[in-house]
């Protein structure tokens, strides 16, 4: 019990939480800018002292955020609606869960997220990267303290999410019901740790061409780094597609919305990166190109930064829009590219003295890989940017259909699942081509086969769901071959990064499985259906029970009832939702499905169409659509285990 | 040419191919799905003859809303407040679809008015075309025109 004189003091600082946050950002503003200025100008003149301010200050900075983000937090879950961004995204009715997940809900509140996964990556770098030489610490602690106080600066500028509303509100309006869901909790923060985490990369080539010492040491300091950004983008993008497909209520997986493409650009330049580090780290070649991907992912997830918060391109997610704070982020974007650009185009290693390699070898296979997927993030960036710049030349207003990604996805991602499990079998340097295809062959056959069979066995069988299965044999038994006859080695560790490898390729074998075969064998019905009545769909029988009222914390709802049979027996009762949140009014869809590896039965409610109870009702049944999932989760899972192979923890001797 | 030009100058060749042959692709590919978006006062000026699939922007009339009993087809009107165009549709109209709202339909046009395959409200509630809204701005000025029913 506090005593009397105490409490309203007490109240007096609990009152004045939100300034302490606001001046705790300044802090951390100032901190990031020493962090920035004196380790890097130490570095280049050589003052040890200097240098030697980088770990602290990142230590210090990770404090500031950490506690201006836990203010904002407190003020969410005390409903402190004298803060403007509290009061327009939450609610005194809000469950407690989506309280927490407010704070990253709009605009303010995910630049602040943005700000502390920088500052924990940061932190991260500050602490594993004891071993590394002095200068390139300082160096890649200096790079993200630049890319932090960007950032520090246009939240403080542009989107301070302390700001006051005086007199408070009364209640505020209420988090977008879209986002209040479990998967939404989750989604931005993992989301963000992958996008975030390409900035050590980024840091480290910058370092590198600081340095000018641009050799295989600093890849495989930021190898580790990279994969995991990666795989944590990786679950960030799964979980979203995870998230449309039962939230949204249409069944589609992936949209190429322009803000879904926002986050598949990095994740393609990503790709490209890691694979092309594997190279300039163990052979010493494509540097130049390793650094230009570096530079390229990070700037791909400040686009998408761009592309999401600054509400330029308005599509489904789109919850802000003012092109104000989009002239800072063009600005930045402009500085942060246009700069390493030209460090690069100042300091680029010119002499190219990786090894040699012959046609026929694993340099070429990762070239070729390489090719593919830049194209192809070329291709998304065109297909996301053609409308915004079409607008802005006043050429009319266009959108760019989900057939153009499609088809030019099926050209390029065709050559890359046909090479793909003859880059582990293939040497470095120089192969001859007959042996991995010898080893290789048995295993194209037998996809061809299975294929091949489906086609005959199951009648009026679309090519895709031909293609599904041919390419999920192809590329998991082409995997595994590898896998086996690096095993009968007799005195050769299966090493971390390579176990990593085989998960991630098997990954995208379960991947293109499952895409393929939902998108051709997918049964989709639309009906008016009255109480009582069946419908069939895939050898399913739904039979619509009927709606009734139901009430949630801070919604009203028409709950309705779907029996599902397959054949006389019953498998599922299924609950769909058709949801009005109290505050502000909006409807959403709840779909309920019965999830299963091999189908999932998937029920929305449309609206009611006459008086008598009778309902629109979306049917799905929808084959191998968790492999999608599962598939992406396996990639991510080949990510973290490669970043904990061994010789990325070896101490590393200081030569020179 | 030493071995290693050769092999450059051959990655180069395969760089400028892949380059070109992406380029010409990405324009063929853009032709045939980049859909126009336009308003009904577009479409009374005769802009909807020459296209096969365009997208139409616009505001559901108040009361135009009619339904088949029994089944998920709909009849309602797009305006801008200066034009009305009729629209069917069969299917599942989206959370947002109310009379008043802002919409967005895919379609093409028949002979008695323009039917839909895929209708959008969008989730943020204020947001309407630029164009749909520029035309209703102008539409303000003009002697109101009453929502008619639709066919």
């Amino acid at each position: 019990m506090l005593s009397a004189p105490s409490q309203p003091a007490l109240q007096a600082v609990a009152g004045m939480l939100p300034e302490v946050g606001h001046f705790a950002l300044i802090l951390a503003l100032v901190l990031a800018t020493m962090q920035a200025v004196l380790p890097l100008l130490g570095a280049q003149r050589g003052v040890d002292a200097w240098m030697r301010v980088a770990r602290p200050a990142a230590y210090g900075q990770l404090l500031f955020v950490v506690l201006a983000f836990g203010v904002l937090m407190h003020a969410f879950v005390v409903h402190d609606f004298s803060v403007a961004y509290v009061a327009r995204n939450s609610n005194s009715l809000l469950p407690f869960r989506y309280c927490i997940a407010a704070v990253w809900g709009a605009h303010e509140g995910s630049l602040l997220l943005w700000i502390l996964i920088l500052a924990l990556w940061t932190g991260a770098v500050a602490t594993f990267s004891r071993a590394l030489p002095r200068p390139v610490i300082a160096r890649v602690l200096g790079v993200m303290g630049l890319v932090s106080v960007g950032f520090l600066l246009f939240t403080l500028l542009t989107s301070n999410p302390f700001a006051r509303v005086l007199p408070a509100a009364a209640e505020g309006a209420d988090l977008n019901p879209l986002l209040q869901d479990p998967g939404l909790i989750m989604h931005p923060p993992i989301l963000y740790s992958g996008y975030v985490g390409f900035t050590v990369a980024f840091a480290f080539a910058i370092a590198a061409l600081l340095d000018g010492k641009v050799d295989a040491r600093w890849v495989r300091w930021s190898r580790p780094w990279t994969n995991v950004a990666w795989a944590l983008l990786t679950c960030g993008i799964a979980l979203g597609s995870w998230w449309a497909y039962y939230e949204l209520g249409w069944g589609g997986w992936w949209f190429w919305d322009p803000v879904e493409n926002a986050s598949f650009m990095p994740w393609l330049a990503g790709t490209a990166l890691l694979h092309s580090q594997a190279v300039t780290e163990k052979r010493g070649s494509f540097r130049g190109w390793t650094l230009l991907l570096a530079i390229a992912a990070f700037s791909l997830s400040l686009l998408g930064t761009f592309l999401v918060r600054s509400g330029v391109i308005t599509s489904v997610h789109s919850f802000a829009a003012d092109p104000a704070r989009g002239l800072f982020i063009l600005t930045f974007l402009g500085i942060v590219i246009g700069g390493s650009l030209l460090l690069y185009a100042l300091r680029a290693p010119r002499d190219d003295d990786g090894a040699p390699f012959a046609l026929a070898s694993r340099e070429t296979l990762i070239l070729a890989n390489n090719l593919l997927l830049t194209t192809a993030c070329a291709m998304v960036l065109i297909g996301t940017l053609f409308p915004l710049f079409a607008d802005a030349l006043h050429l009319g207003r266009y959108s760019v259909g989900p057939p153009y990604f499609g088809s030019m996805f099926m050209l390029l991602m065709a050559p890359l699942v046909l090479l793909l499990p003859f880059g582990p079998l293939t040497r470095w340097q120089r192969e001859q081509a007959s042996l991995p295809v010898k080893l290789l062959l048995p295993w194209l056959l037998l996809a061809l086969l299975g294929g091949g069979i489906a086609f005959v066995a199951l009648p009026n069988a679309a090519w895709k769901t031909v293609a599904g299965i041919v390419v999920g044999v192809w590329l998991a038994t082409g995997t595994l071959r590898f896998v086996r006859r690096r095993l009968a080695m007799k005195g050769q560790r299966f090493t971390a990064e390579m176990l990593g490898m085989s998960f991630a390729h098997i990954g995208v074998a379960v991947f293109f499985f499952g895409v393929l075969m939902t998108e051709s064998t997918s049964v989709q019905k639309d009906v008016a259906v009255a109480r009582g009545q069946r419908i069939e769909a895939a050898g399913y029988a739904f039979r619509f029970d009927g709606v009734e009222h139901a009430t949630g914390p801070n919604y009203v709802a028409d709950h309705g009832s779907v029996t599902v049979f397959h054949g006389d027996r019953q498998i599922a009762i299924l609950h769909p939702e058709k949801r009005q949140y109290a505050a502000g009014g909006q409807i959403m869809t709840e779909t309920a499905i019965d999830p299963a590896l091999s189908r999932d039965l998937y029920v929305a409610l449309g609206e009611p169409v006459d008086a008598n109870g009778g309902w629109a009702l979306r049917v799905y049944v929808k084959p191998w659509v968790r492999c999608i999932w599962l598939g992406a989760l396996l990639m991510a899972l080949g990510g973290f285990t490669a970043a904990f192979d061994r010789r990325f923890r070896r101490r590393h001797v200081q030569v020179g | 040419m030493n071995p290693t030009r050769k092999r450059r100058l051959g990655f180069v060749l395969l760089a400028l191919l892949a380059i070109g042959v992406a380029g010409g692709l990405v324009i063929v590919a853009l032709q045939h799905n980049v859909r126009y978006l336009l308003t009904p006062t577009d479409i009374s000026a005769g802009q909807a003859a020459d296209k096969q699939l365009f997208r139409l922007g616009g505001v559901v009339c108040e009361g135009s809303l009619r339904r088949t009993t029994g089944t998920l087809a709909v009849r309602f009107v797009v305006t801008d407040r200066v034009h009305q165009i009729p629209v069917r549709y069969t299917g599942i109209l989206p959370d947002l679809f109310r009379e008043g709202q802002s919409i967005i339909a895919t379609g093409h046009m028949a002979a008695d008015g323009f039917r839909a395959d895929e209708i959008l409200a969008k989730h943020d509630e204020t947001y309407m075309p630029k164009e749909v809204a520029d035309a209703i701005a102008k539409g303000r000025t003009l002697p109101h025109t009453p929502c008619a029913a639709p066919p």
